[in-house]
């Protein structure tokens, strides 16, 4: 009998160690969510991450797999992001500029409030596509690390040019900004 | 007379003190700033002042502490609360933890319980008693070293 309930107790001693250490191989594995940011830096071909989200400029929702087709530039930003204020007219302007091209540009608000981002959007005239991300749940499958940040999607759907951080009408991001609006319309200049 | 109850009354819900408003401090040790993962006391990031901010004027315009929470999980989701629900999928949070503990501690149980229960077999095993012979011999050994 006592060895029946020593060896049990072995068995159920080792189920755990093995779970335990299955948890780390796993966590180290797969764990660790680099992000489309990070595979578009080593020079990776990445489709854009899916998000499918509420609308802030209208009832509704976004999802990136509706713009397929369409070049996108796409901006993580949130009302309280001082940079982002900056950046808001011209990702207004390039907008407006390249539209008829079949350029749409979307803000991706998040962590915010939506009231404060619809004012947001009110104070800067802001008439692109907006959507609503509270909760954060962009972040972790774009690689987002800080705001504001803004990616290129070309019409195929894959990330072209390089992730901007910070606002992209500062003197280091403005080039790496055209180019990547110039690639995702596929007019590389 | 008879409209004495009703008087009463009245006087008892004029006299009876409000429900107790929301306390700012208790609330910001509950909820979490969702850019830096600490509780809102702990943080001044950007959007933990204007959570703060939101949670101050939500409490001037009366909202209860439940009213506040369910506000803010529907803005910033779940993760917003320092602690886990107590129902739903959140539950588990909860009671794993504990099951684990009573589940360690019935472990701790029965091999303690093994080990007090083989220690006692073992301590009758060592005794075996002695062959008449042997023992007919030994003490006649003992009578003659002590004469």
């Amino acid at each position: 009998m006592t060895g029946t309930v020593q060896r049990v107790g072995q068995a159920v001693a080792l189920v755990g160690v093995a779970a335990l250490l299955g948890l780390l191989v796993w966590k180290v594995a797969f764990g660790s969510e680099d992000g489309a940011a990070d595979d578009l830096a080593a020079g990776k071909v990445v489709a854009a991450p899916a998000f499918s989200l509420e609308r802030l400029d209208e009832d509704g929702a976004l999802s990136i797999a509706d713009l397929r087709g369409k070049a996108v530039v796409v901006n993580f930003w949130a009302s309280w992001c001082v940079p982002c204020r900056d950046e808001a007219p011209v990702l207004q302007q390039t907008y407006e500029r390249y539209r008829d091209d079949g350029l749409v540009v979307v803000g991706v608000d998040v962590n915010d409030f939506r009231a404060d981002a619809r004012r947001f959007m009110q104070k800067f005239g802001l008439t692109y596509p907006v959507v609503y991300d509270g909760k954060g749940s962009t972040i972790g499958k774009w690689g987002v690390r800080g705001f504001p940040e803004t990616f290129f999607v070309d019409r195929s759907g894959r990330l072209v040019g390089e992730r901007i951080s910070g606002a992209v009408d500062i003197e280091r991001n403005r080039d790496a900004y055209e180019r990547g609006v110039a690639l995702a319309l596929g007019s590389d200049r | 007379m008879r409209s004495l109850p009703v008087v009463v009354a009245v006087a008892l819900a004029l006299c009876a003190p409000a429900a107790a408003a929301p306390n700012p401090a208790d609330l910001e040790a509950e909820l979490v700033c969702p850019t830096c993962d600490t509780t809102l006391d702990q943080s001044n990031a950007p959007v933990a002042q204007r959570m703060k901010q939101i949670i101050r004027q939500h409490i001037a315009a009366g909202w209860t502490e439940a009213e506040i929470k369910a506000d803010l999980v529907d803005q910033f989701g779940p993760g917003v609360l320092a602690e886990p629900p107590k129902s739903g999928f959140d539950l588990l949070a909860w009671l794993l933890p504990l099951g684990l503990l009573a589940a360690g501690a019935v472990g701790v149980g029965i091999v303690a319980w093994g080990w007090s229960h083989r220690r006692g077999t073992a301590g009758e095993d060592a005794a075996p008693p002695l062959d008449p012979e042997l023992e007919r011999r030994l003490d006649a050994e003992l009578e003659r070293y002590e004469a």
